[in-house]
């Protein structure tokens, strides 16, 4: 029975002193003096390798999540006769929610086990001691344009996939179920507010931006430098992140449209 | 003779496991400094203590005159600029060319335009001999290769000390001749320090000027290398020549092997 209090016991202290490093591994990576002609040409790279190599899986998920709220909603509409509702029903779900929740889930497989993989191999291979032995800090050589390039591209990307479900929506509703293309257009835009609608949700894929790259980024540089650790690392980086985005979904759903 | 490196009374543990109990030990300027010992004993720890990556529970460990574990942050990366370690791996940064590589310290630390980068690149390779694998990446090169490579970009600031941790591990005996040959010479042209770190007793005392034997958490035995092989206490014995019996113990755990077959707890 003590075996098991103390158990408890360090995992929460394990977990505490978890959180405290991702803080200050946080805090000694953005804060410093801005070196721009080093860093900007790091950071579009990242952009790049996080952002413009995700945006085939975002798009993609993004066109056919659209296309089956387009065909589900048109089901249950039509029989209330409220088939114009159709345009509202599918911007407000993908700007609200499914744009910023499931480019999170799908940025944190994507993009999230990638950076963990790279930064904890990049810890065996020991090049991140090398960076230090080289006087360079790894903080801010490594992890600072990771953390930027998935906080910037992320909430683009949210963007991307509710744009591009809207016009799935567009194409099965009104392309294929024949709802009329005026009125989805006109009653969507007088149903969705500006700022509501679009810009909680991008808040929120802000938010989901910054915990699902900073757990990436914290799993990889805690890395047990071993196969078998990163390959943990790799599982654990996308279940915390997934469980926290859908967490903090909820949250932040209550804190904006709750009362 | 001014001392580049000094340890004293160094107590290390990590987590629970005591490595170093006061170990102590000079490195003189200029001089080729071997550290032997058996595996496991913590010598690539040593080297992350002289470089400040890890702090030690208690003594002093000073280089170039600096109390490396009281430095501040920016003392201390201002201090690693004037020393260079080879990793056992070589640690060659996996998304950029040989030649990037060599480049890195520069295009870090110094404002130099790039045609003068290239032209010190281009020395530092011909030095290992690299020079034409320089728009290789690093997955394309052998394993004594990229420890050649790894060797240029550590030299391309010129730094005071170098610290080798096992450089001959895991070549074949052409390229640990060329390593032994490159750590003397280079050494000998440009007046660097060099700390080396390594189990290969034969191809490291052929070039140290003076060695320590590490064993047992402290140093065991030291001297130039003649005297270490006219040394005859048991441990330094054992070690120079490969014993399997004697102080060092070859088996880890120390339980009775008979009682631990008929049935030991698990």
């Amino acid at each position: 029975m003590s075996q098991f209090f103390e158990n408890v016991g360090r995992r929460v202290l394990d977990s505490v002193a978890g959180i405290g490093f991702a803080l200050a591994m946080f805090v000694s990576a953005i804060i410093g003096k801005p070196q721009p002609r080093k860093s900007w040409p790091l950071f579009i790279k990242q952009m790049y390798v996080v952002g413009v190599l995700s945006m085939v899986i975002i798009i993609v998920s993004g066109l056919f999540i659209g296309m089956v709220l387009g065909l589900q909603g048109y089901t249950i509409l039509v029989d209330y006769g409220a088939e114009q509702s159709l345009g509202p029903m599918v911007a407000l779900s993908l700007l609200r929610e499914l744009g910023p929740v499931v480019t999170g889930l799908l940025f944190a497989g994507r993009a999230g086990s990638a950076l963990t993989a790279e930064i904890g191999l990049m810890k065996a291979t020991e090049q991140l001691s090398s960076l230090e032995m080289m006087a360079v800090d790894p903080l801010r050589r490594v992890i600072a344009p990771r953390f930027w390039a998935g906080l910037i591209s992320m909430p683009l990307l949210a963007l991307m996939f509710s744009a591009v479900g809207i016009y799935g929506g567009y194409l099965v509703g009104s392309g294929w179920l024949g709802v009329d293309e005026g009125a989805f257009w006109s009653v969507m835009q007088s149903a969705v507010d500006w700022r509501d609608d679009l810009l909680n949700g991008v808040i929120k894929s802000i938010v989901f931006a910054f915990v699902v790259t900073w757990i990436a980024l914290y799993k990889g540089y805690r890395a047990v430098p071993t196969s078998a650790g990163i390959s943990a690392a790799t599982t654990s980086t996308v279940v915390t992140a997934s469980l926290a985005v859908l967490g903090l979904d909820f949250i932040l759903t209550a804190i904006m449209f709750g009362g | 003779m001014t001392q580049l490196v000094e340890l004293k009374d160094v107590h290390f543990a990590h987590g629970d496991r005591p490595l170093y109990n006061g170990l102590s030990l000079t490195v003189p300027k200029g001089k080729v400094i071997a550290v032997m010992g058996p595996s496991g004993i913590g010598k690539t720890t040593l080297l992350k203590l002289i470089g400040g990556q890890l702090k030690p529970n208690k003594g002093s460990i000073k280089v170039a005159g600096e109390e490396v574990p009281k430095l501040s942050r920016d003392k201390l990366y201002e201090l690693r600029k004037r020393m260079s370690m080879l990793f056992q791996s070589g640690a060659l940064f996996t998304d950029m060319s040989v030649f990037d590589n060599v480049a890195f310290p520069l295009r870090e630390h110094t404002e130099l335009p790039e045609n003068i980068i290239r032209s010190v690149v281009l020395m530092k390779l011909e030095a290992v001999g690299l020079r034409g694998a320089r728009d290789l990446m690093p997955s394309e090169l052998s394993g004594g290769m990229a420890r050649r490579a790894a060797l240029a970009r550590a030299i391309a600031l010129d730094p005071e000390l170098i610290m080798y941790d096992e450089p001959f591990a895991g070549q074949d005996p052409i390229s640990m001749g060329v390593i032994v040959k490159l750590i003397k010479s280079l050494n000998q042209s440009l007046g660097l320090t060099s700390i080396v770190v390594s189990h290969d007793v034969k191809e490291v005392l052929s070039i140290a000027d003076y060695a320590y034997v590490i064993a047992d958490k402290k140093v065991v035995g030291e001297g130039t290398p003649d005297e270490l092989r006219n040394n005859d206490t048991d441990i330094i014995k054992q070690f120079l020549q490969g014993n399997a019996d004697g102080p060092v113990a070859f088996h880890y755990s120390n339980d009775d092997f008979t009682t631990d077959l008929l049935g030991g707890e698990k």
